[in-house]
């Protein structure tokens, strides 16, 4: 039961991923598309806290990482997406009662999952940008999951409340 | 409600070992695919990640066209053509190939064009459609396109479109492959001067869209390139991963570096990065795959296209 519910996640993750690279392209601004699969994180370290959201975030990170067209070092995402799913759990219990706040925990982890990943590429000189135009990029990119985080969140909600195992159900 | 000091939160402890455990994972496949470069372990677990990811964009994409596409609203009124009256049908239908027609006729245009490319480079293409495009936060430029290895398709072969040079592939799985763009800051193309052949090297500046520049510099110091002047690839050993000839973007402007004290010149490329549809693979001659390969010598196809350059 327990795995099929993971599998469920990783079906929903996977579907970000490709989603956020094959249907969002056709809006992208200056190729910046929703992070998905970042909301997906924010939302699952609200409904079930630091640890299970880290996880997470490892594993929707590593798919970012792998999945085509990515062509960066891997491990990049993970990284980032780790962080966020912690640091997102530990204010989970105000963003659980807000609406408001946790629309903003998504556009605050917006802003330090993709700056994490930004300087990781300093370090490792893969990929990087002149700081105006990383800047661009990251603030584009927090607007976007902030827009789409009212409509995204209680849904994602819903579904990992759904995907909940029977003796956490307490909330 | 209060927060409780994080020591005595239950489960706070093993979390954070978690954290630490992820970041450490996290960090330890960063190192092993950077450090070891083309030779990465993480290499074998991208190409099987992709082979399974790319058909699952390959089948997204085509679901998702008809709705991308203008004609999708009027496939929609087709569905319910019987339960209006047949002539409001025939009036929907025709009004729906009335506006569909320019998209279609624009398609067509594009794989036209391509293959008069085909015809006036002399190489041999395989057409593919993008289907993904690498999200901006990820900081590379790259796209997934259509076809792969069953096309004949690898690694280090000349992608372009019917406006000149797009990028290079550098992951090619059975039925999809990932390019990588030439405005990427990982992407070197050696260009030439169309006007004085002189030679230099463009570098990406990583973004796309309206902004979407590379920097030119010459390897001859002296050389001032004149503005509005095409640069083209000047190719490299057998195609590999550019082929000669393919235009890339022209002069926009010349800055000079006191510092360096050598010259870049702008380049506008010419092709429009964030909207990129039907490109063509450069292939060597005589492959064969599960596609149409597009050439402009041996066969039948290729006298039509001739055929039809020279009849205009």
């Amino acid at each position: 039961m327990n795995a099929a519910r993971n599998a469920v996640l990783m079906v929903l993750v996977a579907f970000a991923v490709v989603a956020q690279a094959v249907i969002f392209r056709y809006v992208n601004i200056d190729g910046v598309v929703p992070n998905l699969a970042l909301v997906i994180v924010v939302a699952a370290a609200i409904a079930r806290g630091s640890q299970f959201a880290s996880v997470l975030g490892f594993a929707t990170g590593l798919l970012l990482d792998l999945a085509p067209p990515a062509d960066h070092v891997a491990g990049r995402w993970a990284l980032a997406l780790v962080i966020v799913g912690y640091l997102a759990g530990r204010v989970r219990q105000d963003a659980r009662n807000s609406p408001l706040t946790a629309v903003v925990l998504v556009g605050a982890m917006s802003f330090v999952s993709t700056s994490i990943y930004a300087l990781s590429g300093v370090f490792l000189a893969d990929g990087t940008l002149p700081v105006d135009a990383t800047l661009r990029v990251i603030v584009i990119s927090m607007l976007w999951d902030l827009m789409l985080a009212p409509f995204l969140v209680p849904v994602l909600l819903l579904v990992l409340d759904r995907l909940r195992p029977a003796h956490l159900a307490h909330g | 409600m209060a927060r409780r000091p994080l020591g005595q939160r239950p489960g706070a402890d093993s979390s954070r070992r978690v954290l630490g455990l992820l970041v450490l994972a996290a960090l330890t496949v960063i190192t092993l695919d950077a450090r070891t470069g083309s030779h990465s372990p993480v290499e074998p677990v991208r190409s099987a990640v992709g082979s399974v990811i790319g058909p699952v964009e390959d089948a997204t994409a085509t679901a998702t066209r008809p709705f991308t596409d203008v004609g999708g609203f009027f496939k929609t009124n087709k569905s319910l053509r019987s339960d209006v009256a047949s002539l409001a049908a025939e009036n929907s239908r025709l009004r729906g190939q009335l506006s569909t027609e320019p998209l279609d006729r624009q398609r067509l245009a594009e794989l036209d064009a391509l293959t008069r490319t085909a015809a006036d480079t002399g190489y041999s293409l395989v057409a593919a459609r993008v289907i993904a495009l690498g999200p901006a936060q990820s900081f590379s430029r790259t796209v997934t396109i259509d076809a792969g290895t069953s096309s004949g398709i690898t690694k280090d072969m000349t992608v372009l479109n019917n406006d000149g040079l797009v990028g290079r592939v550098v992951e090619a799985t059975r039925s999809t492959a990932t390019v990588l763009l030439i405005v990427d800051t990982e992407s070197v193309v050696g260009g030439r001067l169309s006007t004085n052949s002189e030679i230099g090297f463009l570098r990406g500046r990583g973004t796309v869209g309206g902004a979407g520049r590379l920097d030119l510099s010459l390897v001859d110091n002296a050389v001032e390139p004149s503005r509005d002047d095409t640069v083209v690839t000047w190719g490299s050993k057998d195609g590999v991963p550019y082929v000669a000839g393919i235009p890339i973007g022209t002069v926009e402007s010349v800055v000079s570096t006191p510092r360096q004290s050598s010259r870049v010149a702008v380049i506008k490329p010419f092709v429009d990065f964030t909207a990129l549809d039907v490109v063509g693979v450069v292939v060597p001659k005589g492959t064969h795959g599960d596609r149409t390969v597009i050439t402009s010598t041996t066969d039948q196809a290729t006298g039509q296209a001739t055929g039809a350059g020279g009849s205009q």
